[in-house]
């Protein structure tokens, strides 16, 4: 079973709403990302993800893309990103990791032979973000046939039609956008996010994750109320941006998601509270 | 022969829905981009057999751009080149000096019709900023052109020109700092601001609608080209050439003869200071297929699948992707691409200039030399037609800084 298949049915069961932060992969520096994952897991994650660096990340906001800048000057290419996912594999088999990036580096490695060396380091999920389900067929038959779940984002404007599409081909979660804009642009309306989330819920059978736009407890705690997962990304790394060391990376994380962690505990988790009554 | 006939048939009816030239092409973009390409789409076919839309896009071009763009029989330069007779498709002397406007024009009157108020493009040398910047003048509209901001340094007067047409230039400082830049750029404040924000992109390049869309405002080049030569010379010419960059003069030229086999096609890359090195701009000739900006296509990149840097003397061409509509003429061999060096680009600007009194584009000056190499391998009785897509002026500064003059 997917890693991601299995940590969604223990929080079901838990009652527990996901916390999933985003860090890129060489970001500050090289040797601080496998650290600060684990202490990302130390201070509450369930699940991780992982950006891929690349050059030209259309989709992502000023912080992040200063992120992969800075990652892929200290050399960090997808080589050196799954070498990462096997280190921290070595002393944390059960955290599902996620691999985010876009797609020029994996069609140059080959989708076969990213697919079988992604499983093979221990990735469970895979979300390039410029590959909506229009294009990713080819793709999805490689992770397929190496049990990693393809992960699709959803929008607010996305149509009816194409969520039916993307629920096809979606594995692992669905990734909802909450904001119109590139990651870490402007704060998420809460209020406006209940009823896309049951949109989304009424077309695609999986966890539903929110994110962009979340940047501090109050805020993950209010998402928490109604959604199976809460990402935080740019936000994160917008602190771990001015840490010169590991031992500072690590203690950044730690202190600025163990409070997200308190306050998602702390909010009122409508649904999974409701999932649990029923079943 | 019956197969390669049917494809060329076929390529009157690509892209297919979903935006593919065979494997080229389509839409890898973020799902929050999805909707307002299937929005664009949709009017853009809507509007494309809409005969009012059609009737003021035609008034336009005719008195706003001054079109038709006459042919030009360079016969100083065919005289001392001894071969085939070189004709110029003189799109240097549009409004605003180039190729571009035909297709900004276009988008312009889309983006009133579907009730956007605010246009934003990215541009690499400046024309197509301009461009912009002009149609969103005269209609009316909010105009933000994102500019590299090493082309902002080498393409100060057109910065200026925008300026003046009331549009505002941002100077965008990551990754390389060119064109490539700006259209990451471009597309994230469409991203944000998609409700009433339409994007001009100026090439075709991207995701679909527009390399099909650029295209088809810019085909007009080539269906003047076609009956101009039919009327004034009788005949079509042997070989057509143009520069290639994001491609969308060379499509525009190219388009309407696709299924006139005898008609060969020559696209131009920009081969900056060699194609064995790393300075160059030739994703045809030197690259390899990939996905960037939105499409499946050919691309200039590292062994990890990073975008490479790339090199032109000249900005417009200095962009590491090129349209998925010319990675399929060159797959199907109906086009073939072809580099021209710094060097000879510069020569060619000279050559044209001094011969023909006609100052061209560096960008143009990539076709020109490479259309005076293939007239001097041809008979004198073949016609070559290359498209002087832009006007020189932008590129004083550019020159003389090449050449070590000082103002």
């Amino acid at each position: 079973m997917n890693r991601i298949d299995r940590r969604f049915a223990e929080l079901k069961r838990a009652g527990r709403v996901a916390l999933v932060p985003y860090v890129t992969a060489g970001h500050p520096q090289p040797q601080s990302t496998v650290a600060v994952l684990h202490s990302a897991v130390g201070a509450g994650a369930d699940l991780v993800e992982l950006g891929m660096p690349f050059s030209d990340v259309m989709a992502d906001g000023p912080v992040i893309q200063n992120a992969h800048e800075r990652a892929l000057a200290q050399g960090t290419g997808l080589q050196q990103v799954l070498d990462m996912v096997r280190e921290f594999r070595r002393q944390d088999a059960d955290t599902p990791v996620i691999l985010m990036g876009y797609a020029n580096p994996i069609e140059r490695r080959g989708a076969a032979r990213f697919a079988a060396e992604a499983a093979e380091a221990g990735v469970d999920g895979l979300l390039i973000v410029d590959c909506p389900a229009d294009e990713a067929d080819e793709l999805k038959e490689q992770l397929q046939a190496q049990g990693i779940h393809q992960i699709f984002l959803v929008a607010p404007t996305t149509t009816e039609r194409r969520l039916d599409h993307a629920a096809r081909l979606a594995g692992g979660f669905v990734y909802y956008v909450s904001i119109k804009g590139v990651t870490g642009a402007a704060s998420l309306d809460v209020d406006a996010l209940a009823p896309m989330i049951e949109k989304v819920r009424g077309h695609i059978d999986l966890p539903v994750a929110v994110g962009f736009g979340i940047r501090e407890p109050a805020q993950a705690a209010a998402v928490a109320a109604v959604a199976d997962a809460v990402v935080i990304g740019s936000a994160l790394v917008d602190r771990l941006d001015r840490c010169d060391s590991t031992e500072e990376a690590v203690a950044v994380t730690r202190d600025f998601l163990a409070p997200v962690r308190d306050a998602m505990d702390n909010s009122v988790p409508i649904q999974a509270e409701q999932t649990v009554r029923t079943t | 022969m019956v197969e390669q006939a049917l494809k060329l048939k076929q390529a009157e009816t690509l892209p297919d829905a979903g935006g593919h030239f065979g494997v080229f092409g389509g839409r890898f973009v973020s799902e929050t981009l999805m909707p307002a390409l299937e929005e664009l789409d949709e009017a853009w076919r809507f509007y494309l057999k809409d005969p009012d839309f059609l009737a003021e896009l035609d008034r336009d071009l005719a008195h706003f751009v001054g079109r038709p763009s006459p042919l030009y029989l360079a016969e100083n330069l065919t005289r001392q080149v001894g071969g085939a007779r070189i004709v110029l498709k003189r799109e240097d002397l549009n409004h605003t000096g180039a190729h571009k406007v035909n297709n900004t024009v276009g988008q312009g009157l889309l983006a009133r019709a579907m009730g956007k108020r605010r246009v934003i493009a990215e541009t690499g040398a400046g024309q197509h900023g301009v461009a912009s910047a002009t149609i969103a003048a005269r209609l009316g509209m909010e105009c933000v052109v994102y500019m590299g901001a090493e082309d902002v340094r080498r393409q100060s007067i057109n910065v200026y020109r925008m300026k003046l047409l009331g549009a505002k230039v941002v100077a965008v400082e990551s990754g390389s700092r060119t064109l490539k830049d700006a259209l990451n750029e471009a597309m994230r404040d469409w991203v944000t601001n998609v409700d009433d924000t339409f994007y001009i992109l100026g090439t075709v390049a991207g995701p679909h609608p527009y390399p099909a869309m650029v295209r088809d405002f810019n085909a007009v080049v080539g269906r003047e080209a076609r009956a101009q030569m039919l009327t004034e010379y009788g005949r079509l010419p042997d070989a057509l050439v143009a520069c290639v960059g994001g491609g969308s003069n060379a499509i525009g030229l190219f388009h309407p003869f696709i299924e006139d086999t005898d008609v060969a096609m020559y696209g131009v890359e920009a081969a900056g200071r060699g194609l064995s090195g790393l300075e160059h701009a030739a994703s045809l000739c030197a690259g390899r297929v990939g996905v960037l900006h939105g499409s499946r296509t050919y691309l200039l990149d590292d062994d990890s699948g990073q975008i490479r840097h790339t090199h032109s003397v000249s900005a417009g061409l200095d962009y590491p992707g090129v349209g998925p509509e010319h990675a399929w003429l060159k797959d199907s061999g109906r086009a073939r691409y072809v580099g021209i060096s710094d060097a000879e680009a510069m020569k060619a600007f000279h050559a044209l200039t001094r011969n023909e009194g006609i100052m061209p584009a560096l960008e143009s000056a990539h076709a020109i030399a490479y259309g005076l190499k293939l007239a001097a391998e041809l008979p004198k009785d073949q016609i070559v037609l290359v498209n002087l897509s832009g006007r020189g002026d932008k590129d004083i500064n550019t020159v003389a800084e090449v050449e070590g003059i000082e103002f």
